[in-house]
């Protein structure tokens, strides 16, 4: 009998150490990139590094300043989730309530599809189609530009609004929306003005989450986004933080690599944001949906 | 019904058409646009040669193998890690806060961007433990990455598990694991098999957190072999090639074998779902 307990306990054990190994990772991504994401900030001091308006890495007298790299990032986020936003809303509305079946299920399928589509596809149709129509349509010398980008962005967090959007949407309880009806409202007013303020935290997630895609998005935006360290304009050429990082590793070192990892670390912090924002309004999507 | 209302409803169902119709218009645009560009150059040569400078011709045949010995390795690691995960979750822990705080590192690594992945990656995998730019450490950086997928997946499979089989099993005697050999895990293949198929998806897609872990190099290896060496996958070979090397039409053809991919692993899911949904309800 002992024999066994032994034994269970050492399965138990095993489970337990299985179970805290998420939270292993997690601890490991943060503490390597504190640990070498500081000593280039220590070495630059945090107000130039944030605040500096200049990067000039591989000069013979370097400056780090990743200013435009921050301000591109939320810009860039900023216009995707201007454009992305009211279409992925008004399309979930569509699919959770308006839509008949045979449509839903087929505009399911497609929203899956532009989900899983990898992130260097889109990347390639914006280097292709995107950049040329920007530049021919603007007259301007190139089309890779932070509009590019913020076209491209928008496509790409479409999928995440519409499935979170329609989830939160379809968890509305009939009966609010019968009584509404009841009461003599048309569909179109009950689902706008009744359904979405129920979903409304729901809502807030799929944008939250839109925003953390955007932000974090590397590879599509560093094929059609110029990649110049400038500060932003919508129609230069720009760099965002993640393809800051993405762009110099290669054959970075010294105090430009340590400087890499800043940006990351910085790019970290914004994303910790963004996630406690998610966490916040999903907890109380769970709370007021019941 | 007066005139502003009559406006309003109008407004807002044609402001719902036409953004339906934009979602649904860049899909088919996308679809159509992708396979027309890609498939013509996807031929017999480019899929079963390597690259070679002599011959003047590009062949993915290594990217292809690197992409399934990826995938392979992934998902030998990340499987008994997320099953093992829920089932701690679901059978085990009884602190309420050790369980909001696993749940909370697992959504914080869902949320993480790829880069980051990479960096980490690069920093852990290659530089601290040694394994260099190899597709093992691309392979270990998706593992972190899939983990909380393949982790959910499993526990809501876990919840349909009737709570009265565990109780059978245990008023027959059995110890804790021998109800979890015998019930829990049998319970959890479906949630396994779902949460593979969004793995597989994900990896075949990821390119940033594999740049600089397993690195961009075409060479021709077996699986172990393989591993150890550095390999670019077919989304990292796609972005070289357009890229680094201008070389569009090998771009564009990667691009519909993963298009063609991205269709069937969506299939298979739904696929999948369905015949467990029924299955669970016989």
């Amino acid at each position: 009998m002992k024999k066994k307990r032994v034994f269970e306990n050492i399965i138990h054990g095993i489970f337990l150490i299985l179970g805290l190994v998420t939270v292993g990772f997690v601890l490991l991504i943060t503490v390597y990139l504190i640990i070498s994401g500081i000593p280039a900030i220590r070495e630059i001091g945090l107000f130039p590094f944030l605040f500096g308006r200049t990067w000039a890495s591989t000069a013979a007298e370097p400056s780090y300043g990743i200013l435009p790299f921050i301000l591109t990032s939320i810009y860039g986020t900023a216009g995707a989730i201007v454009i992305g936003v009211p279409i992925g809303f008004m399309t979930a509305v569509y699919l959770a309530k308006l839509a008949p079946k045979g449509v839903k299920s087929v505009m399911s399928a497609a929203v899956s599809l532009l989900a899983g589509i990898p992130s260097v596809v889109y990347g390639l149709v914006g280097m292709i189609v995107l950049v040329p129509a920007v530049r021919k349509l603007f007259h301007l010398p190139d089309g890779a530009s932070l509009f590019a980008a913020i076209i491209v962005l928008a496509v790409m967090i479409l999928p995440s609004i519409i499935k979170v959007s329609v989830t939160a949407l379809e968890a509305v309880p009939k009966e609010y929306e019968d009584a509404s009806l009841a009461l003599g409202a048309t569909p179109a007013e009950t689902y706008f003005r009744v359904s979405v303020p129920a979903a409304k935290s729901g809502i807030a997630a799929a944008v939250v989450l839109g925003v953390g895609r955007a932000i974090g998005e590397a590879m599509a935006v560093m094929m059609v986004a110029g990649n110049v360290a400038n500060m932003p304009s919508l129609f230069g050429s720009v760099r965002f933080l993640t393809t800051a990082v993405a762009s110099e590793m290669s054959y970075s070192s010294g105090l430009q690599r340590q400087a890499l990892f800043s940006i990351a670390l910085v790019l970290f912090l914004f994303i910790m944001l963004i996630n406690a924002a998610l966490n916040f309004f999903l907890k109380r999507d769970k709370e007021g949906g019941k | 019904m007066n005139r502003g209302r009559k406006c309003y409803i109008l407004g807002m169902k044609l402001l719902m058409w036409l953004s339906a119709g934009i979602t649904a218009a860049l899909t088919l645009f996308l679809l159509g646009y992708i396979l027309l560009k890609g498939i013509p150059y996807i031929t017999w040569e480019l899929l079963s040669t390597k690259p070679s400078y002599i011959a003047e011709r590009i062949g993915i045949l290594p990217d292809i193998l690197n992409t399934l010995y990826i995938i392979f390795a992934t998902l030998v690691f990340v499987i008994p890690l997320g099953v093992g995960a829920a089932i701690y979750l679901t059978e085990y822990a009884k602190n309420k806060r050790l369980v909001g705080m696993i749940e909370y590192a697992a959504e914080t690594l869902s949320g993480i961007p790829s880069i980051i992945y990479g960096l980490v990656g690069m920093l852990f995998f290659c530089t601290f433990l040694n394994l260099k730019t190899s597709l093992l450490a691309g392979a270990l950086t998706l593992v972190i990455m899939n983990l909380p997928t393949v982790m959910r997946t499993t526990q809501e499979s876990l919840k349909t598990v009737p709570q009265s089989y565990r109780e059978g099993a245990f008023g027959l005697g059995a110890g804790k694991w021998r109800v979890i050999r015998t019930v829990v895990l049998p319970g959890c293949v479906d949630g396994v098999i779902t949460g593979c198929i969004l793995s597989v998806g994900r990896i075949l897609g990821e390119s940033a957190a594999l740049l600089f872990t397993a690195g961009i190099a075409h060479d021709l290896y077996g699986l172990f072999e393989g591993l150890s060496n550095s390999g670019s996958t077919l989304t990292v070979a796609l972005y070289v090639y357009a890229k680094e090397q201008g070389e569009f039409e090998i771009a564009f053809a990667i691009a519909a074998i993963l298009m063609i991919l991205t269709l069937l692993i969506n299939l298979a899911a739904a696929l999948i779902s369905r015949y467990f949904k029924k299955r669970r309800s016989l």
